[in-house]
């Protein structure tokens, strides 16, 4: 294993190089998109398709008494008036999520949150579907409900999920990691314990394009054709099968282009399924497309954590020992997007970057009358929430030992020969060498001087903070051998196929959203095969065409399918080799293969071109014994451990002393995800994270009101940063190649949104000090800045 | 996509067919101006009108900044942009610049306009504190060309109301023009095209001697309407201008406004807010009138 420091480069001089391999390329689907030729599922018209509109609950919590459609039926252009009970009589109220609980499709007895599908109206336009749920009369007998969720184990707690057979209260599931009594033994023997309670808010994924789904039914065929906003057709169909019981070689899902996802585009929401219902109730293809305010108040949220975070030292900042207690919110049905053994998804890392004695974690997770899910939003499965305990602890136990947070990271980080390193929770960490990443940041920062120019303002009464991350992440999920999805392993296939004049189709289990999966593939297959990415079509979002595999997510598709493709070009390529030991008439042992082309050993004047190789593959004449025409293999990829990026973060922040706002002057972010394919991808990836970081810790949160009424149904409401909120971030990076996978390379789609957070809050701390402060909760608007200024900080919730 | 009630939707082709419209419709029907504000809020429903008068080709009409020798006169159709871009006004009344610079996006002050803005009667709209802190005046034609104008004070009633009748329109404004006048406007936002947590004008005239002849401030989101204080431009009046003096009179803002806690900030914030802001701006509305 060997860190390799290159140049630090900010041209994009080369960006319109085409690299056969690895190296900076303008991604190929770019232009099609710039010039909105991109085709997403609103984008999907056919003949005769219908529209669908929700009717959702204005209510937190309340008893369905009755719902009367008649109005609504008798309205013009109206097609179909679903409810729950018509979807009960057909055994599809309710649906499995991704956690094994179950969903209401469309509510029967009662609502469980504000936004909860109760009704749908199918028409001959969407003005007249939305007009019509107006017409629909739900006489509702109203709850109290649950919104505290320190409250919801209450034994006067309302019971939320009366659905579930002898369930007498909220509680969803408890779960532990690591050893509780090594870990108290070793907080009992430290000089220093520093406790600080965390809360990372619920926060939304608010992708630009809604989700939404084109069903459309043949009933003659028995077949589904369903475009659909999803990360994962794959698993997607499966659970199609499942849910509605539909053949699924008579399934074809089609993720066409999708407008950003986040997470919030893996879970089945119960729009899909009503849109397939509509489609087969009406006999016409039907389109459903969620409103910005839908999308907000009824789908996938992230985080939720209430966290308290315990760490333990030596005096002179060893230290030994992070212990946490969690109280997790699911909302009113668990609907997490996490392998199933993982009900806390990945949190199990939050012993951080660190050489740990001990550590333990306890959760208990409830049931609230909030929208469902836990989903994601770039959060590599709890990760970030991991990640931001870990970073915002090590910080307070800096301030309590008066050392500079950086210095007490440099003294605790894993050293590189402690590779692979299994962590006191239980995660083999495939390799990591932290200090060249941490310095490198601290050089482009120039940290000393950072340091030197807050003295001179804290001393004339200015508020200037630094804020350090190190993160490292576990991500590309995962070994089948424990890790699935209701059943289904995390494997991905993929197949290549060359076809006779060297042009190139990959095709992919796994689904962009934005990542660039159409550059970065065809580049992993030119370094292996020495086509031009080019030459190289990715193909991959519908079940029909592509080989089985669990979509995108959790920063997972270049560890896994990424993975896969470079093992089928080298399955393509070894096959190559026998053809081309016929073509040359030398033996295999006597071919160098010099990326696109084999040589007779030591003679570079005979040699075969790739493309050469595969018309011979296609065309006439003999090919070598055993081997068959055509140039082309299939495979399935299973990960044997999951890959560990890293990175370290700075942010140096300005807080105005008399409004308490907050400026972000400068980020630093060095990462290392290994193998670097495409670093203008990477750089694009890691700036969005970035961005997200900076809206999670400065402006986001979704809240409630006591009465459940969701506040940020809007994105007036709902702030996401713009570009005036971000600084001209600055960029660097180590690799450090992951060692079991094939081409080293460790995914890096969520590292900043993880790795971000906790950077910028801690340098908006830091900023505070001369006001005594220790922690601040995110979202770190003016008015809570100015709070903790008072010495008055509280928990958003 | 969020779609909006059904609706009737006509164009306007002069000020006078606009109130014959309104007049003879009610208060079924509604004024469109540049839209940002209505129409958001008619496609979630909040807001729901049988007809919609389109004023945008009034803009040739009613979209312009005319210097007189005692006032500047802006008609209702004038849009952000207009009045961002403007050097003249920006040398006449700095604050309109400071103020548009930190409205919403570029995309909504190319359409929004300076009479929507005030007829929306948002507490926590920027130019109605301009035009408060300004001692604006509002010209509002009715049926039959009838003309009334009416001061700031007057013309907001409540969050959301103004003084503009069904079969009224808001066409003019007009600013008051006094010699060796300074102004500012500064605003706190949780992000740069939000609605202000709190935001404040000032406007400052100095008599020869460098003393204060007169001052306003305007103050935006701490109440049901934007707020202008007397009690400033009191105990401001006859004194020269120093930094106790902003202490005193944002101490006075903070306790005279009356904010709310949500989800921008608390009551106590927005308090502090008042004052601080009342400060920075009467200091440097003081810097420009001494320029």
């Amino acid at each position: 294993m060997t860190t390799v420091q290159e140049p630090k480069t900010d041209t994009f001089d080369d960006n319109d190089q085409k690299p056969v391999g690895y190296g900076r390329m303008l991604r190929k689907e770019d232009p099609r998109l710039i010039r909105g030729r991109g085709r997403f599922t609103d984008d999907v018209q056919l003949p005769g398709m219908l529209h669908l509109a929700i009717l959702r609950s204005p209510f937190a919590h309340a008893k369905i008494v009755s719902v009367d459609t008649s109005a609504a039926e008798a309205a013009p252009g109206v097609k179909a008036v679903v409810t729950g009970e018509t979807l009960a009589g057909l055994g599809l109220a309710w649906m499995p999520t991704l956690s094994n609980d179950v969903q209401a499709v469309l509510a029967t007895d009662k609502v469980r949150f504000q936004g909860q599908e109760v009704a749908f109206v199918v028409a001959e336009d969407r003005y007249a579907a939305r007009d019509a749920l107006e017409l629909i009369d739900v006489e509702y007998d109203v709850l109290d409900p649950v919104i505290d969720v320190r409250q919801a184990l209450a034994p006067d707690a309302p019971l939320i999920r009366d659905d579930l057979e002898g369930k007498t209260n909220n509680h969803c599931f408890d779960w532990e990691t690591g050893d509780a009594d090594e870990t108290e033994a070793v907080f009992a023997r430290a000089d220093v314990v520093v406790q600080q309670d965390i809360v990372y808010p619920r926060v939304h994924p608010a992708p630009m394009e809604t989700c939404g789904a084109v069903a459309d039914f043949d009933a003659v065929e028995g077949r589904l054709k369903l475009w659909s906003t999803t990360q994962a057709p794959h698993a997607h169909r499966t659970l199609y099968a499942i849910v509605a019981g539909l053949p699924e070689h008579k399934i074809q899902v089609i993720a066409p282009d999708i407008g950003g996802g986040f997470g919030n585009k893996v879970p089945i929401y119960p729009g899909y399924v009503c849109a397939i219902v509509g489609s087969i109730v009406t006999g016409k293809p039907v389109k459903w497309m969620e409103d910005r305010s839908e999308n907000l108040i009824s789908t996938g949220f992230a985080r939720d954590y209430i966290m308290r975070g315990e760490i333990a030292a030596t005096r002179d900042g060893k230290i030994l020992a992070i212990r946490t207690n969690v109280l997790a919110d699911h909302g009113a049905f668990n609907g997490t997007a996490a392998p199933v053994k993982y009900p806390a998804g990945f949190f199990g890392v939050f012993t951080g970057s660190y050489d740990l004695e001990a550590a333990y974690c306890k959760m208990t997770a409830v049931y609230t009358n909030k929208a469902p899910g836990g989903v994601a939003y770039a959060c590599s499965f709890r990760i970030t929430e991991a990640v931001y305990l870990v970073e915002r602890i090590v910080d307070c136990l800096a301030a309590e030992l008066e050392m500079d947070p950086a210095e007490l990271r440099l003294k605790n980080f894993i050293q590189p020969d402690q590779f692979p390193y299994t962590t006191k929770t239980g995660w083999v960490y495939d390799s990591g060498n932290y200090e060249p990443t941490m310095r490198q940041a601290m050089d482009i920062a120039g940290y000393a001087e950072l340091r030197r120019e807050q003295a001179e303002k804290r001393a004339r009464g200015e508020l200037m903070g630094i804020g350090i991350s190190f993160f490292t992440e576990a991500v590309g999920a995962g070994p089948r051998k424990n890790m699935d999805i209701l059943g289904l392993g995390m494997a991905d296939g993929c197949e290549l196929r060359v076809h006779p004049t060297g042009k190139a189709v990959v095709r992919l289990s796994v689904k962009t959203q934005g990542q660039g999966h159409e550059t970065t593939f065809a580049q992993i297959v030119a370094e292996e095969i020495g086509i031009p990415p080019a030459d190289i079509e990715v193909v991959h979002g519908d079940t029909d065409q592509t080989p089985f595999g669990l979509g995108t997510y959790g920063s997972r598709s270049t560890p896994v399918s990424g993975a896969a493709a470079a093992l089928v070009a080298r399955k393509v390529r070894d096959k190559a080799q026998l053809i081309a030991s016929a073509m040359l008439e030398v033996t295999v042992a006597d071919l160098d293969w010099v990326k696109g082309s084999f040589q007779v050993k030591g003679d570079p004047s005979k040699s075969v071109t790739i493309q050469q190789i595969a018309m011979r593959a296609h065309g006439a004449g003999d090919l070598p014994d055993g081997v068959e025409g055509g140039l082309e293999a299939q495979i399935c990829y299973n990960p044997s451990n999951l890959t560990y990026p890293h990175g370290a973060y700075i942010c140096v922040v300005d807080v105005d002393p008399g409004t308490a706002q907050v400026k972000v002057r400068r980020f630093i972010a060095v990462d290392d995800c290994g193998t670097r394919i495409n670093p203008m991808i990477i750089e694009g990836q890691v700036h969005g994270g970035l961005t997200d970081g900076v809206g999670m810790a400065l402006m986001e949160m979704i809240s409630f009101d006591e009465d459940g009424n969701c506040l940020g149904a809007s994105l007036m409401d709902y702030l996401i940063p713009t570009s005036l909120e971000v600084p001209d971030w600055e960029t660097g990076y180590t690799v450090t190649p992951s060692p079991h996978h094939p081409i080293g390379a460790k995914g890096v789609g969520e590292s900043a949104t993880v790795g971000s957070p906790p950077a910028i809050v801690n340098a908006v701390v830091d900023a505070l000090q001369p006001f005594g402060v220790r922690h601040a909760d995110m979202p770190l608007t003016p008015s809570r800045v100015w709070d903790a200024m008072r010495g008055r900080a509280t928990p958003p919730i | 996509m969020q779609v909006p009630a059904p609706f009737e939707y006509e164009r306007a082709t002069s000020v006078d067919q606009a109130i014959g419209l309104l007049e003879r419709l009610g208060n079924s029907a509604r004024l469109v101006a540049g839209g940002h504000s209505l129409l958001p809020m008619m496609k979630l429903r909040l807001a729901n009108f049988e007809y919609l008068i389109d004023i945008n080709p009034l803009h040739a009409e009613l979209g312009y900044i005319r210097f007189e020798a005692d006032e500047v006169r802006i008609g209702a159709m004038t849009r952000h942009r207009e009045l961002l871009e403007s050097d003249e006004l920006a040398a006449a009344f700095p604050i309109f610049r400071d103020a548009e610079r930190v409205i919403a996006d570029p995309v909504v002050r190319n359409r929004g306009t300076l009479g929507g803005s005030l007829c929306q009667a948002d507490p926590s709209e920027d130019l109605s504190a301009v035009c408060t802190t300004l001692d604006a005046s509002c010209v509002i034609r009715g049926p039959g060309g009838a003309e009334r104008v009416v001061g700031m004070e007057e013309f907001h009633v409540g969050p959301y109301e103004t003084a503009v009748g069904d079969g009224e329109m808001l066409i003019e404004v007009r600013l008051p023009v006094r010699k060796q006048g300074g102004s500012a406007y500064e605003k706190v936002e949780r992000r740069a095209g939000d609605w202000a947590v709190v935001s404040a004008g000032a406007a400052v005239w100095l008599a020869p001697d460098g003393t204060i002849a007169d001052a306003r401030v305007g103050l935006a989101a701490v109440g049901p309407n934007t707020t202008g204080i007397p009690e400033i431009s009191a105990a401001l009046w006859g004194n020269t201008p120093a930094e106790e003096l902003y202490e005193q009179a944002g101490a006075i803002a903070a306790r005279s406004c009356d904010p709310a806690t949500d989800q921008r900030g608390s009551e106590d914030y927005k308090r502090h807010l008042a004052d601080e802001l009342t400060r920075r701006t009467l200091r440097k509305a003081v810097e420009r009138a001494r320029s």
